[in-house]
């Protein structure tokens, strides 16, 4: 009796603790802004005029129906390309399959205004592609600013997200679903489009979920790449950031919009995929097959075009990193002089991005681990609700989050604006969820009744989630945190809100750099940031012997 | 091999894991290439012709239920592709869901059905196209005990009232014969026997068959022959005459393998025959099965029918001879049963 006793009262403990966190650094800033949005800045009368304002200028809609325009079209379109390329993966035996899904998983490894400020220069008006195709066929390409741009960049973004989710489902059908549908006279296309894609439909949702959320999201890319086309996140930075005429209040109202707008799409899709979930667990999941002929060369050719596409912004940012600069345009010849730069004018973004992630993830994992824990294994109305929370960074965009942080915590008693705290905090948040997913999936999958074994062996609570429990658990635990680490240190747009000179990251430095036109700089950090994105990868990989990173 | 199945048959393939019995069942269906050698259907060869042309029915271990469709649409499935108007597709479904017993279930979604039933809907959408053969491939081993035994007596059933020429696939010989009208026993690819459950039991081909189908015991011996009477030496004490023995190439003494299943023993009261000790002993009820050591060392299960009397207890000896009607004896290879089948 006492140690029941004892038992509720160390995790009922601990469930609370995470519980005044999440109402403290999320719920808190979140209502803040929401009461800030009703409210006149100036007079701190209760007023709709922000909303009225927002809604009433075409300025303002108009920004709004570009952002639906671009997330709705980008998801469609990666959903698109990326269920054939997974098909095509997981069917026909590629030469040098495991590189390439490596590959495709480093391409959208990087912060998506990277590869837009790549793209500018491979395409845009003084591109090198633009230039070549000028001299040599004497025609100008149309230009790649504005909503294409956009779309392509953050398109070949977020195609390897849903490649790896439906590259996953594709594992848990079994053959014999195939074999039943062609023994009953489906083949080709009717068979894909009868069984195959019903089978996936729930993880195409649930992939386009995360996708739809990012692209709604994503600032850096409409920013760099947008230019006249304008979209929301652009609108909230630029009036909360702007030194005259920007208005907190207003970016506060607008945030409320974008939010609800993404949790009503949250729980539609929540509410469709529960009515059309089923698990599917293969016993002889389809395995790809060698093909012979015209097939064959097709399936190479699509697979490493599209590689080599998603790769270029990166591989094209590194070349230029080596390039001789005469001050912000590239010479001729090849030289070291950017990572000098780099690292003689802001080599201490390196330290403090180091600095930053690394506390981030030592919070993250022990947070992750006790949440996956009492989420999974303690459930109450406490522990739901503790659930909720951890989704809702899927659905406050990371700009917004920090806007909310920083109106929060401006003053005192908690005036944490400024410091790396506040950095650290809003790193927790919002990269979280990948580590506690991968930790709950885990211990799904232990049967709990390995713990009362352990318990009714003599061992107490706390001896048994560490000792067997915890130990059981790694697996899951660092296959996540290898996901929140890699978006930990490519992390932008609540950075760019919260940052200061002594907190600054690699990546808000490259992004201004980009901005002040540096572009052998900001190479030369693109070029160190992937290789530290690279090498974490593959250390991931070596150290868990798998051959890819679930989602 | 060659064999052929009867219009109509419930025919069943039967051996251990790895035996080949899965890879000629996916040859019939299509699933795997034929690399040399023709199967038909009736006439037809149909070594080339796609499995959706086939016209079979298949139910896969794992019953690869399409988990996105309710009962109901996994069963129209088959139909649909063959321009079948709905209304025919519809009864035809409800027709077959009586059949199986599965009415009730008809607009559940696959998670909400029990293994039984999931069964019953693999079952129910594999024949409900009228396939020419039914292919079943383990199809009870994902169900419990219990279930395994109603579910294979509602496939007979079902197979006897469809009249539909069955292939099934099996590992386990007490589920075989429950079902079959002819089994084909397989070991390393090659069929050992071809015979009606009976047959298989009780005149096995050869030692392999006899110890996969049921319990028995291999018991080494010696066959001799006087004036064309052969009798069969067990031990140094017992030797019996037989009768229903043919050796292709008669010598006065050979070196025999004898089957003796456990229920082919006979306790004797008199202090004759094979000399045995009990070792410990399991009471079931209808019968007692009791473990002994011969003299030679070898143990041996034997059964008997229980009797009100103690049961006989660790350390006892007792005496046994065999039935010799029952029996089958093998060369010294195994390989070959001198034992006459006509004899039964």
């Amino acid at each position: 009796m006492n140690d029941t006793r004892k038992r509720f009262d160390i995790w009922t403990n601990i469930s609370l603790l995470i519980f005044v966190f999440y109402i403290l650094f999320l719920a808190f800033p979140l209502f803040t802004m929401l009461i800030k949005s009703f409210y006149n800045g100036t007079t701190g009368d209760f007023s709709l005029a922000y909303f009225t304002k927002f809604f009433s200028k075409p300025y303002y809609l108009t920004a709004l129906f570009n952002s639906i325009k671009v997330t709705v079209c980008v998801t469609a379109l990666s959903a698109l390309i990326a269920t054939p390329l997974a098909y095509l993966m997981s069917t026909v035996k590629i030469k040098g399959n495991s590189t390439i899904r490596i590959m495709i998983l480093i391409s959208s490894m990087s912060a998506p205004f990277i590869g837009a400020y790549s793209w500018i220069l491979l395409l845009g008006r003084n591109g090198v592609i633009t230039q070549f195709i000028k001299n040599v066929f004497g025609f100008t390409m149309p230009d790649i600013y504005g909503f294409t741009g956009i779309l392509v960049v953050l398109t070949l973004q977020m195609v390897p997200l849903i490649f790896m989710y439906v590259s996953g489902a594709l594992k848990n059908v079994d053959q014999s679903l195939m074999e039943a549908a062609e023994s009953m006279g489906y083949k080709g296309f009717n068979k894909m489009r009868k069984v195959l894609l019903p089978l996936i439909t729930p993880t195409l949702l649930a992939g386009g979920l995360l996708v739809f959320m990012r692209a709604l999201a994503d600032f850096g890319t409409p920013m760099l790449i947008g230019e006249g086309f304008k979209t929301v996140p652009v609108l909230i930075f630029n009036e909360f950031i702007s030194e005259v005429g920007g208005d907190d209040g207003f970016a506060a109202a607008i945030s409320v919009i974008v939010v609800l707008f993404a949790t009503v799409i949250f729980l539609l899709q929540k509410y469709v995929s529960n009515r059309k979930s089923f698990t599917m667990s293969a016993l002889h999941p389809i395995e790809a097959k060698k093909k012979s002929g015209i097939g064959n060369i097709v399936a190479h050719v699509v697979i490493y075009a599209y590689t080599l596409i998603a790769l270029l912004p990166q591989l094209y940012v590194i070349y230029t990193s080596f390039l001789k600069t005469n001050g912000r345009i590239f010479v001729d010849g090849y030289s070291l002089q950017s990572y000098i730069d780099a690292f003689s004018n802001i080599g201490g973004v390196i330290a403090n991005t180091f600095f930053l992630a690394i506390v981030s993830l030592v919070v993250i994992i022990l947070l992750a681990i006790l949440i996956a824990y009492v989420t999974v294994r303690r459930r109450n109305a406490l522990t739901n609700t503790l659930d909720i929370f951890t989704m809702f960074p899927y659905i406050v965009p990371g700009s917004i989050l920090g806007i909310a942080l920083l109106i929060t915590f401006n003053d005192k008693p908690l005036a944490l604006s400024g410091t790396a705290l506040i950095m650290i905090i809003s790193f927790v948040i919002r990269r979280l969820p990948y580590t506690i997913r991968s930790s709950a999936a885990i211990l799904h999958q232990i049967n709990g009744g390995i713990e009362e074994a352990a318990i009714s062996l003599g061992a107490s609570q706390m001896r048994t989630f560490f000792k067997i429990t915890l130990p059981m658990m790694v697996a899951g635990v660092v296959s996540g945190a290898i996901l929140s680490w890699v978006t930990i240190i490519t992390e932008l747009s609540t950075s760019i809100i919260l940052y200061t000179g002594k907190t600054k990251t690699v990546t808000v430095a490259i992004y201004t750099e980009v901005i002040r036109g540096n572009y052998g700089v900001a190479a030369a950090l693109s070029t160190i940031l992937t290789l530290i994105t690279v090498i974490s990868l593959l250390v991931f990989l070596k150290l868990s012997g798998q051959k890819e990173v679930s989602l | 091999m060659s064999l052929e199945i009867k219009k109509g048959e419930f025919f069943t393939l039967l051996g251990p894991s790895g035996c080949g019995k899965t890879t000629l069942l996916r040859m019939i269906a299509g699933f795997n290439s034929i690399e040399g050698g023709t199967i038909s259907f009736n006439e037809r060869v149909i070594n080339q012709v796609e499995p959706g042309k086939r016209n079979i029915g298949m139910v896969f271990q794992n019953y690869a239920i399409f988990p996105h469709l309710t009962v109901k649409g996994n069963i129209a499935f088959g139909l649909e592709n063959r321009k079948i108007p709905k209304e025919q597709i519809a009864a035809k479904v409800d027709d077959i869901l009586k059949v199986v017993q599965i009415e009730q279930y008809k607009d559940r979604m696959p998670k909400n059905l029990s293994g039984g039933q999931q069964q019953r809907v693999a079952l129910a959408r594999a024949i409900v196209i009228r396939p020419d053969v039914l292919l079943m491939d383990e199809p009870l081993s994902n169900l419990d005990a219990k279930l395994r035994i109603d579910m294979r007596n509602a496939i007979k059933d079902l197979q006897r009232e469809v009249g539909i020429t069955t292939v099934y696939v099996t590992h386990d010989q007490e589920e075989a014969m429950a079902v079959s009208d002819r089994i084909a026993v397989m070991k390393s690819g090659i069929i050992q026997h071809l015979g009606t459950p009976q047959e298989i039991y009780q005149r096995p081909a050869n030692v392999f068959v006899a110890t996969f189908i049921g319990r028995t015991n291999i018991i080494e011996g010696t066959l001799t022959q006087v004036e064309g009477r052969y009798s069969l030496q067990i031990g140094s004490d017992y030797a019996e005459p037989v009768s229903n023995i043919r050796v292709p190439k008669p010598q006065a003494s050979l070196k025999v393998q004898i089957s003796v299943r456990p229920e082919e023993f006979i306790m004797t009261e008199d202090q004759s025959g094979i000399r045995a000790t009990i070792v410990h002993s399991v009471f079931l009820g209808q019968n007692t099965h009791y473990f002994v050591d011969l003299e030679s060392g070898q143990r041996n299960e034997i059964t008997q029918e229980s009797k009100t009397s103690q049961i006989l207890s660790p350390g006892e000896v007792i005496y046994l001879k065999v039935k010799t009607d029952k029996i089958n004896v093998y060369d010294a290879a195994g390989e070959l049963n001198y034992t006459r089948s006509g004899q039964l």
